[in-house]
């Protein structure tokens, strides 16, 4: 069992849907609300990367994130690091290949509460960002928290953007998906196995959450 | 009659989100990968040395209390990544082109030294029909018969012991015959796993894989002559960021025990010694 990999797995992980909270809840929210020119193309977007193959994504990154990229060199010159092979790269690669499974449900989360309540949290005098915070929020949450669930275990389990823009680096882009795939190649099977095992709960469990959350949204909405 | 229901559940809900976060911030605080990375550097090795340099790594390990990461691929993929500024110390390239191109380009701290010879073997799993015949005259009356389905190499775009299997398989006039039938590992040590499962017949790997206690027990392996291909020159170098352990490391790699382990795992060495 590579305990590094994991770790590092659940660190990047964890940032991801840390960073895609305030994201998330504020494009869900737009998109639940709002209508504005080119939100379809808004949507649009938001959803390519659930259909957008990894290895494509994982190539667009090294191009625009490459030591010869200006994004690339800027980042150089600022942090004196690169960003691919680099956790920070994968993070941003992470957060990025993340939107869709972030802020739909968000979308969804905010679109379920009835607009008379929202109306009548305006009409009591609440600011907008009180309202949010008393009222939208934790009418949302089961949409918020399914959100941060697939994100999470989405971020686990990504491998072929890893394996374009990380390079397999112990302890800094050597993820858990990576390092079962080097233990099959160093014929160590047993880890391996290990490995596959664990990531393979934790999709149970997310996928069993994933669902209880949305069966009380739809509760919430019947 | 909803208000109950929407006014009881919002708090739950806010503490959950608060716990979530707050879990989040835990996992976000551990830095220690980051500390790890400044002492121990990062070493990029061909995968045909994926057990010769662990053992190498752990006598080093022993003998001065500093320890080196090693990530092992194929040595094209590794200088691609090298250029693009990946945060190596140090790269064993299974074929030292790879090595003197980025020593052109002024990315290495000099040329390198050449650090042993490759060789490449046919490996035939256990219950394969094919024998383990480094002549290759049994694969050639294989093909011809139909015993082969599936025959595992290396990428020869960017792995050097595919490129040699690829060199071998044309000198022996079976290139075009086995086309159809290769699968491709991303570099040799993939290669060696498909080589050695009961989904192919057989393969060509690095002699250095074969001799592997791991390797070996999963079938039989013949030498390939080495006049059948150009010479697999493994040259290792320093990168412009090395540090004093990296320094070390390499120059560890040059003395008596390091290099007997590269002989036990049938390399050649260079100067003679072998």
């Amino acid at each position: 069992m590579d305990w590094t990999a994991f770790s590092l797995s659940l660190k990047l992980a964890g940032l991801t849907v840390l960073l895609l909270l305030p994201i998330g809840v504020a494009v869900g929210r737009l998109l639940a609300y709002r209508d504005f020119a080119g939100k379809g193309v808004a949507e649009a977007l938001v959803a390519l990367p659930l259909v957008l193959p990894p290895t494509v994504f994982g190539y667009y990154l090294l191009v625009s994130f490459g030591a010869a990229s200006p994004i690339g060199q800027f980042w150089q010159t600022v942090f004196g690091r690169p960003l691919v092979f680099t956790f920070e790269g994968l993070l941003i690669a992470s957060i990025v290949f993340n939107l869709p499974f972030a802020i739909q449900p968000m979308q969804r989360g905010f679109e379920a509460i009835p607009s008379d309540v929202r109306e009548a949290a305006a009409c009591c005098g609440m600011s907008p960002w009180h309202a949010l915070i008393k009222i939208e929020l934790p009418l949302a949450w089961p949409g918020i928290l399914t959100a941060m669930v697939l994100s999470f275990a989405h971020t686990l389990g990504e491998f072929g953007i890893v394996l374009m823009v990380g390079g397999a680096i112990p302890g800094e882009t050597r993820t858990i998906a990576i390092a079962i795939y080097d233990r099959v190649q160093a014929f160590d099977g047993a880890a391996a196995a290990r490995m596959s095992a664990l990531l393979l709960a934790i999709s149970l469990a997310t996928i069993a959450l994933t669902f209880m959350l949305s069966r009380r949204i739809g509760r919430r909405l019947g | 009659m909803r208000r109950p229901l929407l006014i009881g559940r919002p708090i739950c809900g806010c503490r959950l989100l608060r716990l979530a976060a707050a879990a989040l911030a835990l996992i976000a605080g551990t830095r220690e990968p980051a500390l790890a990375s400044a002492e121990e550097p990062l070493v990029a090795a061909a995968s045909d040395l994926r057990f010769a340099l662990e053992e190498i790594a752990a006598s080093f390990r022993n003998d001065t209390g500093e320890s080196v990461r090693l990530t092992f691929g194929s040595s094209g993929n590794f200088a691609r990544q090298i250029r693009q500024g990946a945060p190596f110390q140090i790269f064993f390239s299974a074929d030292e082109d790879y090595v003197l191109d980025l020593a052109r380009d002024g990315l290495t701290r000099d040329e390198g030294t050449l650090y042993a010879v490759g060789r490449i073997v046919l490996m035939i799993p256990h219950g394969s029909p094919i024998k383990s015949d480094g002549s290759l005259d049994d694969l050639k009356a294989a093909l011809a018969d139909g015993r082969i389905t599936r025959f595992a190499i290396a990428n020869p775009t960017h792995a050097p012991y595919g490129k040699r299997a690829e060199e071998a398989l044309r000198h022996k006039g079976l290139w075009g015959k086995i086309r159809p039938h290769l699968v491709y590992g991303e570099n040799v040590s993939q290669a060696a796993q498909y080589a050695t499962s009961a989904d192919t017949q057989g393969g060509i790997i690095a002699y250095s894989l074969a001799l592997s206690p791991t390797v070996s027990g999963l079938g039989s392996y013949a030498l390939i002559p080495d006049e059948w291909h150009s010479p697999l020159r493994q040259r290792m170098v320093l990168l412009k960021n090395a540090g004093a352990t990296a320094e070390r490391f390499h120059g560890y790699l040059q003395q008596p025990p390091a290099r007997a382990i590269f002989r036990k795992f049938g390399f050649g060495m260079p100067g003679g010694a072998s």
